[in-house]
């Protein structure tokens, strides 16, 4: 099997390759590339994403022919897809960080900035948080309820379908802090930084 | 709720732990990634390395380390100590850091912060302050603290959240090595200056000063070298303390 993490110049993905390749050991390939006919015949693929919603949809753009690529592999072929952090709220119709930005709208909805109600709590929200799961995901398999995960964001993705929310975290209000919508996985927290719970939501991607 | 973090700190000279855990059943108590994959399954939230490596020529010696340690450690993992430019924190970020502190090019030039954070992102900026009191209030010092540059800290911290800093490792000078606590009035007035996380640094001797640096000081997160590197105390057991305190923490 072959599992590709897109590298998109989105930021600092180092600790996404050792994490994947940790859990993949030698069973699984794990290939990090922006190569589309590579994206194109994988089995599963990872969308990372660091710094603004901004700067990531700018930075899949530089990319000839990479959006489409994926639009392809999510909706058309829908093959398993696993968005982390800004990867997640790249499935939102639109967001509003910097500056109004489309998209991709796999799931709707908007990513808008945390209301941290005057200032009573900081962002970005940095830090181990418990998840509240909401459904039976498919990357949960194992995760106990109020797991610790590790978070760092200042945005948080509001999607218009709550059933595709699989897991909250509270800060300020609850945050959704993961989503599956039918072959679309995401997390807003960092599994490959969240210990061995982590890694084992990272396990259950790959085995999925 | 979020959880008060607790962050053991190794200072890392040459590529070698310089204050490290005397455990007698180390098999190199001198090796970074050994130490930090304890530190780390002990229940560390994150990891802190300190590279105080003088020479020039040993300076590319904490990318190996790095590298090493963020294939065996998967909490997060940050590193200071001599970090001058953008281009530095490219390096150690492509080798596996999550966050990178920067102190005295912060200083220096605060472009530093506003560029790095823009490239890369405001969550792996973390700007370092050392300060130390004068009279009615603390001054910034660079260099490793050998500098005063006369620079009030508070209004510092304050131009540093504004640059684009994603969190404030604050370490008091006068508290640091004397294991007498934190300096909580410098932790809280920072702390309510700015509205990023802060990371009170300097002077812990036991756990209750962890305790004051998160319920007086307002500290986001609790940095400590010492009580871990000498046995006096596990990870774990700060946590245990800090939680029977009523301070969350991730268990």
């Amino acid at each position: 099997m072959n599992v590709t993490i897109v590298d998109y110049n989105s930021g600092n993905i180092s600790s996404v390759i050792n994490s994947f390749n940790e859990v993949a050991k030698n069973k699984v390939n794990i290939k990090v590339t922006s190569d589309l006919n590579k994206i194109k015949s994988s089995d599963k693929v990872v969308l990372p994403g660091q710094g603004s919603f901004k700067s990531c949809i700018d930075a899949l753009n530089n990319i000839n022919g990479l959006a489409d690529t994926l639009n392809e592999f999510a909706t058309n072929n829908k093959k398993p897809l696993l968005g982390i952090c800004v990867g997640l709220q790249m499935f939102a119709d639109i967001g509003y960080e910097e500056i109004e930005t489309k998209g991709f709208g796999w799931i709707s909805g908007k990513v808008s900035k945390i209301d941290n109600q005057n200032g009573k709590f900081k962002l970005p929200h940095i830090g181990w948080n418990e998840i509240d799961i909401k459904k039976d995901s498919k990357i949960f398999k194992g995760i106990d309820n109020k797991s610790h995960m590790y978070f760092v964001h200042s945005y948080e993705f509001i999607p218009e379908d709550k059933n595709v929310i699989s897991a909250t975290t509270d800060y300020s209000s609850n945050i959704v802090c993961s989503v599956e919508k039918e072959n679309i996985f995401g997390t807003q927290f960092h599994p490959e930084k969240s210990d061995k719970i982590g890694l084992k939501i990272i396990d259950n991607f790959i085995n999925l | 709720m979020l959880k008060n973090r607790i962050i053991p700190c190794l200072d890392v000279k040459n590529g070698r732990v310089v204050k490290g855990i005397n455990f007698v059943d180390l098999q190199d108590a001198g090796d970074p990634v050994e130490q930090a994959k304890i530190y780390s399954d002990g229940g560390a939230d994150e990891i802190c390395f300190l590279d105080i490596t003088a020479s020039n020529e040993n300076r590319d010696t904490i990318y190996d380390v790095v590298e090493k340690t963020s294939k065996k450690c998967f909490v997060p993992l940050t590193v200071g100590g001599g970090v001058r430019s953008v281009d530095d924190i490219n390096k150690l970020l492509n080798c596996g850091a999550d966050k990178v502190s920067i102190n005295t090019a912060a200083v220096q030039n605060s472009e530093v912060v506003v560029e790095s954070s823009k490239k890369f992102g405001s969550q792996c900026i973390v700007v370092a302050i050392d300060a130390k009191k004068n009279a009615d209030k603390w001054e910034i010092f660079t260099h490793g603290g050998r500098n005063n540059t006369g620079i009030d800290a508070i209004e510092f911290a304050f131009k540093m959240e504004s640059s684009g800093a994603g969190e404030l490792l604050v370490t008091s000078m006068d508290r640091d090595g004397t294991q007498v606590g934190y300096d909580i009035e410098l932790m809280s007035k920072i702390s309510s200056k700015v509205n990023i996380p802060v990371i009170a640094s300097g002077g812990v001797g036991n756990l209750d000063h962890l305790v004051d640096g998160i319920k007086l000081g307002n500290a986001s997160a609790v940095l400590a070298a010492s009580i871990f590197h000498y046995g006096k105390h596990s990870v774990r057991e700060a946590k245990e303390y800090l939680d029977s305190k009523g301070i969350p923490v991730r268990i």
